[in-house]
C-alpha cells in the first residue's frame, strides 16, 4: 500500500474504533444523530475526500478513497459518510459549490423518476439514504447534476434491515440551488452508488470474518475452542476466500474509476461482493450459534448491514444481467480480449 | 487480515506487448484442435504443439539464455500462459517442466542437471512429471514411504508413486523419496531426486481415469539405481524444497482457467438468444472471472517480488476450483443439453468432458481441505 493509504488507514481505524461502538449503533437505531462521529468525519477530511484541494477537499483519487469506503463498511459508522463523499464529488465534478451539510443522493432506485422543470425538482424518491439527516440532496436526472435543499417535512422516515435511514423524499417543486450538465449516464448514481456499496460490502465481510475468527477462538465446547475443530476451520477458510475476493473486486472497481468509466468493474464488484456477503453472513452466524442471533451481540450490526447493502444500488442479479447481456452481445470470441484490454488499463 | 490482502498488480507494458505475439501464434497453430480437445486445457498434450511453442520462444521463458531460455520476466510469462489457457492450447506435456521442475532445478539443481535438462525443456521436447503422491500418501505427503537407500555411487530406490500425470510420456521425474527412516520428525529425512524415466527398474503403468483417458499413472521403483549426482539440492531438505515447488504448482492462472473452453462454449450458446436468466448466469461467471484474474495477477506480482505466494495462491486455487466446478452445473441448468459423447455438438462434447474432469480440480495439486487448512493457519487458527 502507498504511504498515503497507510496514513488514511491509520486515521479511519483510529477514528472509527473510538467512535463506532455497540452503543453508537444502538443509539443511532433509536434515532440519535451521532454528532461527535459526524464532526470527526468532517474534521478529518473524509467527507470531502474526493473533492480537489482547491475546492477545500482532500484531493484524493478513487484508489486511495477506497480505504475510507472499505472502512465505512468494516466499522459501519451510522452516518452518511459515503453518500457525502459521492455527493460532494458529483458537485465538484459539475463545478458546483459544496454545501456545508451531510449530503445524500437521489434517486437511489432506478424506478423512481425525478424531473427538473425550470428551477424546481418534482417527484418522489424512495429509500433515500439518510434523507432525514441530510441537509441537501444531489440529484442526477436528465443529464444534470442538481443540488436541492431537503425539507424535513417532505421526508417520510423508513429504514433498511440495518435500521439505517432509507427515507421516502417527496420533491414537491423543491427549489434548485444550483445545477450543471453532467456527462454521467442517466443511471450514474446507480453505478457510483453500487461502487461505494461494494467497498462497504468488502469491509463488512472482512469484519464478519474477524468477529467470527475471534469468537471461534474464545468459545470453548467439548473442552476445546471451537476454532480447533476442522469443520470450523474449513468454514472460516472459505469465508477468508470470500473476504479476499470481495476486497479484490471492490478495489478493482475503485482503481478503474481513476482510469475512466468503471461501469464493468463496478458491476463485477457488486456481484462478487454481494455473493461474498451472502456466504459470509450465513457462515458467520452459523459459527456464532444462538448468541449471534441476539440483539446484544455485535455481529448482527454487521450482518444486517451486509444484507441491506447487497440489495442497494442494484442486487447481484441486476448487475450480472447487465454484464451477461453485454458479453452475449459482444460474442464468445470477445469476452476474453475485452477483459484483458480493460484490466490492462485500455478501457474498451 | 493483512496477510490475505491482494495487492493490485498491473501487467507492465513490456509484458502486455507479448499478448499480440502469443495470440498470433495461437491463431496460426490451434486450428487443428476441436473445442472438445481444447476443453482438456492444460491436461491435454500434443508433442508437436509443445515443440512449436518452444521454437517460438514461449517455453522456459524465465530460464537463463545459457540453458536455452529467454530471460523474460515472470509477468511476461504470465501473459503467455494465460493466453495458452484462454485458448485451450494442448500444453500438458511441457507444462510441469516449464512451471515447476525447471524453476526447481534453477533453485536447487546442479550445473550438470541444468545443462542436461533445461535446454530440452525450453525446446518443448523434454517433459517432466511430479513424483510426490504414493498409494498410501495423498494429502499426507510427509508420510511417503518410497525409500532411497545410499549405496556406493548412488541410491537404490524401492516404492511406488501414483497419480503421476503423463509419466508414460515424460523423460524425467522430480521425485520425493525417504532417505532416512529413523528420524523422529516425519518432515525430515526426505530428499528430492531427478529421475531419468528410462532407468531400469522404473515402470510407468497408466491408470485410466473416469473420463476414459489414460493420463495419470502408477510409477513403480524396483531396485532402481539412481546415481548420486541426481540428488537435487540437499539430502534431507526435500520437504522444504517440495514446499517451494508446490508454491509454483498451486499459484498459477491454470487454477481458475481449466474450464475456460466451457465458458467460451457457454457464452456462444447463450449469445444466440440471451434471456434474463442466462444473462444473469454468465454475467455472474464473468464477474468472478474478472476478480479471480485480478487476484491471480496479484499472486504473480508477489512471486515476481520474491514474496512467498503459498497462502495467497491457496486462496486463489480454492476460489478458482469453486468457480470452475460451478461452470458445468450452470451450463447444464441453462442449456439443458444432454451430452452425447460421440455425435453431439461441440458444446455437448465440451460439457460432457468438463462435467467429468471438473471433480478433479479440487483434488489435484492439493485438495480443497488441504488448501483450507493452509488458509486456516494463515488466520491463526492452527
Amino acid at each position: 500500500m502507498s504511504e498515503m493509504r497507510d496514513i488514511l488507514n491509520d486515521t479511519v481505524t483510529r477514528l472509527f474504533t473510538d467512535l463506532v461502538t455497540r452503543e453508537t449503533f444502538g443509539d443511532a437505531e433509536s434515532g440519535t444523530w451521532p454528532d461527535q462521529l459526524w464532526s470527526a468525519c468532517v474534521e478529518n477530511g473524509l467527507t470531502l475526500a474526493l473533492v480537489p484541494e482547491e475546492k477545500g477537499g482532500a484531493g484524493l483519487g478513487w484508489a486511495d478513497s477506497f480505504v475510507i469506503a472499505r472502512a465505512a463498511g468494516y466499522y459501519g459508522p451510522p452516518v452518511p459518510l459515503v453518500e457525502t463523499m459521492l455527493g460532494s464529488w458529483l458537485l465538484a465534478e459539475a463545478g458546483l459549490e459544496i454545501p456545508d451539510s451531510p449530503l445524500t443522493v437521489a434517486p437511489a432506485r432506478t424506478d423512481d423518476n425525478l424531473q427538473v422543470s425550470g428551477n424546481t425538482v418534482k417527484g418522489t424518491a424512495k429509500a433515500v439514504p439518510w434523507g432525514r439527516h441530510a441537509g441537501h440532496a444531489v440529484v442526477l436526472t436528465g443529464g444534470q447534476i442538481v443540488l436541492v435543499a431537503l425539507n424535513p417535512s417532505k421526508v417520510t422516515e423508513d429504514c433498511n434491515i440495518a435500521r439505517e435511514p432509507r427515507d421516502t423524499v417527496v420533491f414537491d417543486n423543491a427549489s434548485v440551488i444550483a445545477s450543471a450538465a453532467t456527462s454521467l449516464p442517466s443511471d450514474g448514481l446507480q453505478v457510483y452508488g453500487a461502487m461505494f456499496r461494494a467497498a462497504q460490502l468488502a469491509g463488512g465481510v472482512s469484519r464478519c470474518l474477524d468477529e467470527t475468527v475471534k469468537y471461534a477462538g474464545d468459545r470453548v465446547q467439548f473442552s476445546r475452542p471451537i476454532a480447533k475443530y476442522q469443520a470450523i476451520q474449513q468454514y472460516l477458510a472459505a469465508m477468508a476466500g470470500d473476504m479476499a475476493s470481495a476486497g479484490a473486486a471492490a478495489e478493482m472497481a475503485f482503481r478503474a474509476a481513476d482510469r475512466g468509466d468503471p461501469r464493468f468493474e463496478v458491476a463485477s464488484a457488486k456481484v462478487v461482493t454481494g455473493d461474498a456477503a451472502s456466504n459470509a453472513t450465513s457462515t458467520g452466524h452459523q459459527v456464532h450459534g444462538a448468541i449471534g442471533f441476539t440483539y446484544e451481540h455485535i455481529l448482527q450490526f454487521t450482518t444486517r448491514r451486509l444484507w441491506s447493502w447487497r440489495a442497494e444500488f442494484g442486487a447481484e442479479s441486476r448487475w450480472a444481467e447487465e454484464i451477461g447481456r453485454q458479453v452475449a452481445g459482444r460474442g464468445a470470441n470477445a469476452f476474453w480480449p475485452d477483459l484483458t484490454a480493460r484490466q490492462s488499463g485500455m478501457l474498451a | 487480515m493483512d496477510s490475505l490482502y491482494f495487492e493490485p498488480c498491473d501487467l507492465p507494458p513490456k509484458a502486455e506487448a507479448l499478448r499480440g505475439e502469443i495470440r498470433d501464434f495461437l491463431a496460426d497453430n490451434l486450428s487443428p484442435y476441436s473445442p472438445e480437445v481444447r476443453s482438456r486445457s492444460w491436461a491435454g498434450g500434443d508433442p508437436e504443439f509443445s515443440q512449436k511453442l518452444g521454437e517460438a520462444g514461449f517455453i522456459g521463458m524465465r530460464f537463463p539464455k545459457k540453458y536455452g531460455g529467454h530471460e523474460r520476466s515472470a509477468m511476461e510469462r504470465y501473459v503467455v500462459i494465460e493466453e495458452l489457457l484462454a485458448s485451450g492450447a494442448p500444453v500438458a506435456l511441457h507444462w510441469i517442466a516449464d512451471r515447476q521442475s525447471g524453476p526447481l532445478l534453477l533453485n536447487y539443481g546442479t550445473e550438470k542437471q541444468r545443462e542436461m535438462c533445461l535446454p530440452g525443456v525450453a525446446k518443448g521436447e523434454t517433459y517432466f512429471c511430479i513424483g510426490m503422491s504414493e498409494p498410501d500418501s495423498g494429502s499426507d505427503l510427509a508420510s511417503i514411504r518410497t525409500k532411497a537407500v545410499k549405496v556406493d555411487g548412488g541410491y537404490i530406490v524401492n516404492g511406488t508413486k501414483i497419480w503421476t500425470s503423463e509419466a508414460h510420456r515424460c523423460h524425467y521425474m522430480i521425485a520425493l523419496f525417504r532417505t532416512a527412516s529413523d528420524v523422529e520428525e516425519k518432515h525430515k529425512g526426505m530428499s528430492q531426486f531427478l529421475v531419468d524415466m528410462n532407468t531400469p527398474g522404473v515402470t510407468a503403468r497408466p491408470i485410466r481415469n473416469m473420463a476414459g483417458e489414460q493420463m495419470f499413472n502408477e510409477v513403480s521403483f524396483v531396485d532402481a539405481f539412481i546415481p548420486e549426482d541426481m540428488l537435487v539440492g540437499e539430502e534431507g531438505k526435500g520437504w522444504q524444497q517440495v514446499l517451494s515447488e508446490l508454491a509454483f504448482e498451486r499459484s498459477g492462472p491454470e487454477r481458475y482457467m481449466s474450464s475456460h473452453i466451457l465458458l467460451h462454449a457457454l457464452v456462444r450458446e447463450v449469445s444466440q438468444n440471451p434471456t434474463e436468466r442466462s444473462a444473469v448466469a454468465i454475467g455472474r461467471l464473468i464477474a468472478h472471472l474478472a476478480t479471480l484474474r485480478q487476484m491471480s495477477l496479484s499472486v504473480a506480482g508477489m512471486q515476481d517480488a520474491g514474496q512467498d505466494p503459498s497462502l495467497a495462491g491457496s486462496v486463489v486455487k480454492d476460489l478458482g476450483a469453486i468457480y470452475e466446478q460451478d461452470m458445468p452445473k450452470i451450463a447444464h441448468e441453462l442449456i439443458g443439453a444432454d451430452p452425447q459423447l460421440m455425435g453431439g455438438s461441440d458444446f455437448e462434447k465440451v460439457l460432457g468432458y468438463v462435467t467429468q474432469a471438473a471433480i478433479s480440480f479440487s483434488l489435484r495439486g492439493g485438495t480443497r481441505e488441504i488448501l483450507r487448512g493452509i488458509i486456516a493457519r494463515g488466520l491463526g487458527l492452527r
